[in-house]
């Protein structure tokens, strides 16, 4: 992703932006609008981005990852259950529980991510089949659990779903939470910063580091790496965990710092979209986090469908049925992306278990 | 004897003693001895699977092996893994190359051994060593360069430089020549002797016999996964080391009778070709091919020859001009219908558009006519008659295989090679076009396929032959045709044409007929 494709798709979020405030303007003030659309943009995009920076270490160092959904969602699971755990049976403090929260669920995505470089770089499992266990894996354990710990008589909660000690808190970005009209905007949970941050780590440990080189080179030509004296396992092993770590946070968000409950399947795809915002994203830190936006401006457009309600001529009408309604960023996203994003080419040998 | 080269002859700085390995069904190195001096270039000769390439993978710990020793500077050592070998000072040029395409000239070459500055990659003093070490030995390359957008030429010079980086002391070049023009491997040959003269010792595979006189000091043959013998070449010629390697009598020079020309089979006209960037390869060419004659094209590597043969085995689609095979116009059809009218085409990449690597032997020697009866009955394969096709190929084409059932990619390239010639000549055809048919072939291989084609010539068959190799298109071909810069530059009758004579038109530089006579 170049610099003039990341800063044509920011102009596109602004003319989305700019669409809806120009047919709402009527009924509700522009600051508003911009500003709730930004902050529904920045949400969304973040459990996205995160996926998509896991799926980036996997597939660049030559692993495809598609349990990415289920490391999301036994993470929010098990962040969920720490979390609530410190906090009402061993009276931890909220603020503390949340966080260890946090770690739990990123030690979830990381335990997660060691299941699957033990089945696709030691046993040579199809990538895909291997991602498909994760994921199916996870569906069942967390369903289990969350009727087994939080609905069951005689669990250790008591069959009674307990007082959540809440969300992650907002915080200030100094300079930029000053902003005039826009300031709130910056006054972001700790998930979503660190999501910022790590797209900028990642673009740097890929393209600058000793690190990012040889995942790179394993993930090209793995036994050029080999012939160079590169440990190709070894380096697709620490990659594949620290993706999984990633998809652990990812997951943390739904729970820890999205909205204070767990439920089955909660994820809902959002592990799948974010492998499409890196592929969208041509493999890359910047891509991935464009288009993770773009999904996220184009989800923002959709909840302020509704000011658009009296520009529909009456025989269109059956556009404002939901499950149309429900398409638009999907669609919105793909047209957009497609357009600009054009041709993306994976790591050559993503995908393929290395044989000496 | 000078003084000097008595010092080198001295220092033994790589010796194996009773290198085994083996693979599944195979031998391929049985207690092999050999050994390297110091400033040495020792050139290893040996047919198709005798194990060259599996001896050096296992100098440079890609493979272990299941008995024998390695000995440096007299020392034995263990190498398991590249690692080890790099750390000892060996370096090797892979025969696929292993340079990543989407990666600079800089970062290939740091990959493995990178400096780094705090976190991040040290780029700039990698450029500045790669710089002096292209300057040291005449090897150029710019560091900054995608290699992707590399000709082989140059890629080559960049595999060598890696070595060279990591303080390499013996080189391993694996049949470095094969891909290369001549004049890159003129380059080539300085670069080598440039190494020999600095002190490093140089292994170097090959399977042309000119090239071991004009570099080699020692030359050792293989066969069968067996060292035969090692010889200096001052005590040689081509064909006692051509027997050496086969095992018998092979004759070098093709014997072939005048061409009985009938029927035109092949008619091409004013053809225009676009390669892949969109760049007019090929522009205007017109030539015709009669039954039991082979015209031969004559030229250096990317003159259009690839983009000219993929369109006329409907690989690609030409821009404009016609293609008639025995009056069907098949300009622009599919590969299957034109195959069906009596092409058959020997492709230039073996690997990428004549074998489905992971099939077994069985499988691709019935890629053409899988769909047709005995090999399919009502929409069926039928295996017996597949295994017996094999069987009778394999034994008639001696291609040398553990079984018809291995992947073909277990194969060597000389043997995978065969499985292809063996499969085109195998059904009833017209014409045959064979682009670079004996690339990377031993010269038992070439001496066979070379009798194949003119065999096939004899029996009537049209033979359009492509090739780089001047001495196989003089040897072989009825009427020469030189391809430079996307044109025909003039087609000569091979008895008339000397290699002077191509060699010029190769480069561009048509004779003006009268300015000869009027001298
Ligand atoms: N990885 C492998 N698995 C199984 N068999 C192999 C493998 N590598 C090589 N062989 C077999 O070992 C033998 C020696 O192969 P090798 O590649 O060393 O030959 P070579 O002398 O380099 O031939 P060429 O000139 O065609 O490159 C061949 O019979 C080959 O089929
Ligand atoms: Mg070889």
């Amino acid at each position: 992703m170049d610099w003039r494709r990341f800063g044509f798709i920011a102009l596109i979020i602004l003319v989305l932006i700019g669409v809806v405030v120009m047919v709402g303007a009527t009924q509700v003030s522009p600051t508003v609008i911009v500003v709730s659309m930004l902050a529904t943009t920045i949400s969304v995009a973040t459990p996205l981005t995160l996926g998509a920076l896991s799926g980036i270490y996997c597939e660049r160092a030559g692993v495809v990852n598609i349990g990415i959904e289920g490391m999301m969602l036994a993470s929010a699971f098990f962040g969920w259950f720490g979390a609530i755990y410190l906090n009402t049976i061993l009276k931890v403090a909220p603020m503390p529980s949340l966080l260890l929260g946090v770690v739990a669920a990123i030690l979830t995505g990381g335990l997660l991510g060691l299941l699957h470089a033990v089945l696709s770089v030691t046993y040579k499992v199809d990538q895909i089949i291997g991602g498909t266990v994760i994921n199916i894996l996870a569906i069942g354990i967390t369903g289990f659990l969350n009727r087994q710990l939080f609905f069951e008589k005689g669990s250790i909660f008591g069959g009674e779903v307990p007082h959540a000690p809440g969300v992650l808190p907002r915080f200030h970005i100094p300079l930029l939470a000053d902003l005039p009209l826009v300031g709130r905007v910056f006054e972001q949970q700790p998930i979503a910063v660190s999501a910022v941050v790590l797209v900028l780590v990642t673009h740097f440990v890929l393209f600058y580091t000793r690190w990012g080189l040889r995942t790179r080179a394993v993930g090209e030509h793995p036994r050029a790496a080999d012939t160079v004296g590169i440990n190709v396992a070894r380096m697709r092993y620490a990659n594949v965990i620290i993706g999984g770590l990633i998809a652990g946070l990812a997951g943390a968000y739904f729970t820890l710092e999205s909205v204070p409950s767990f439920e089955p399947l909660m994820t809902n795809g959002r592990g799948f979209i974010s492998l499409a915002a890196m592929i969208f994203g041509n493999w890359s830190p910047f891509g991935a986090w464009a288009s993770a936006l773009v999904f996220g401006a184009a989800q923002a457009l959709q909840i302020n469908l509704q000011f658009f309600r009296e520009q529909i001529p009456p025989q269109w009408a059956f556009l404002q049925q939901a499950y149309i309604v429900g398409l638009v960023p999907y669609l919105l996203t793909m047209v957009i992306l497609t357009g600009i994003i054009g041709k993306t080419t994976p790591p050559a040998a993503d995908g393929q278990p290395y044989e000496k | 004897m000078t003084n000097d080269q008595m010092t080198h002859e001295m220092s033994l700085v790589l010796q194996t003693k009773g290198i085994t390995k083996r693979f599944p069904g195979v031998l391929a190195n049985d207690h092999v001895d050999f050994d390297l001096y110091k400033g040495e270039i020792h050139a290893l000769l040996g047919e198709n699977g005798a194990g060259k390439t599996t001896l050096m993978n296992i100098i440079y710990g890609l493979y272990r092996p299941d008995a024998g020793a390695i000995f440096l500077d007299g020392r034995p050592v263990d190498i398991r893994s590249s690692k080890d070998a790099i750390a000892h000072g060996i370096g090797m040029v892979h025969q696929h190359f292993m340079l990543i395409p989407v990666f600079t000239v800089a970062e290939n070459i740091m990959l493995g051994s990178e400096t780094v500055r705090g976190l991040m990659l040290d780029q700039r003093s990698v450029a500045a060593r790669v710089r002096e070490l292209s300057h040291q030995y005449g090897l150029d390359v710019d560091p900054d360069a995608y290699v992707r957008d590399l000709p082989v030429g140059v890629q080559q010079r960049v595999e060598i430089v890696k070595a060279l980086y990591r303080e390499a002391d013996i080189l391993i070049l694996d049949e470095p020549t094969a891909v290369l023009t001549p004049q890159e491997v003129e380059d080539l040959f300085k670069v080598i002797r440039a190494l020999a003269d600095r002190g490093k010792s140089v292994i170097f595979i090959t399977h042309k016999l000119k090239e071991v006189f004009a570099v080699a000091d020692r030359i050792t043959v293989m066969r069968d996964g067996r060292v035969v013998g090692t010889v200096r070449p001052q005590e040689t010629n081509e064909a006692q080391l051509a027997a050496m390697m086969v095992g018998r009598e092979v004759i070098l020079k093709v014997e072939k009778g005048p061409a009985h020309p009938g029927e035109e089979v092949l008619r091409v006209e004013n053809l225009h070709v676009f390669d892949d960037r969109g760049v007019e390869t090929v522009r205007g060419v017109s030539f015709f091919v009669r039954a039991g004659e082979v015209l031969g094209i004559a030229g250096v590597q990317g003159n259009g020859q690839t983009e000219l043969v993929e369109a006329l085995t409907g690989l690609r689609q030409p821009h404009s001009g016609k293609v008639v095979m025995l009056e069907h116009d098949v300009t622009g059809k599919s590969p299957r219908s034109i195959i069906e009218t009596g092409m058959a085409h020997i492709p230039e990449d073996r690997q990428r558009y004549g074998l489905v690597l992971p099939f077994p032997v069985t499988d691709n020697l019935v890629l053409c006519t899988y769909y047709l009866p005995p090999f399919a009955r009502s929409g069926m394969l039928n295996h017996e008659a597949i295994d017996e096709n094999s069987r009778e190929l394999v034994r008639k084409f001696d291609v040398r295989t553990p079984s018809p059932y291995v992947p073909v990619s277990k194969l060597s390239g000389g043997n995978q090679q065969k499985v292809i010639v063996a499969r085109e000549l195998s059904r009833p055809i017209k014409l045959l076009i064979a682009n670079q048919p004996t690339r990377g072939l031993d010269v038992g291989s070439i001496e066979y396929i070379h009798k194949v084609i003119v065999r096939m010539r004899d029996a009537g068959c049209g033979v359009l032959l492509v090739s780089a190799e001047l001495d196989e298109i003089m040897a072989l071909s009825d009427r020469i045709a030189v391809m430079y810069k996307g044109q025909i530059m003039d087609t000569l009758s091979a008895d008339e044409a000397t290699r002077e004579q191509l060699g010029l038109l190769m480069a561009g530089v048509k004779e003006e007929q009268d300015a000869i006579a009027g001298q």
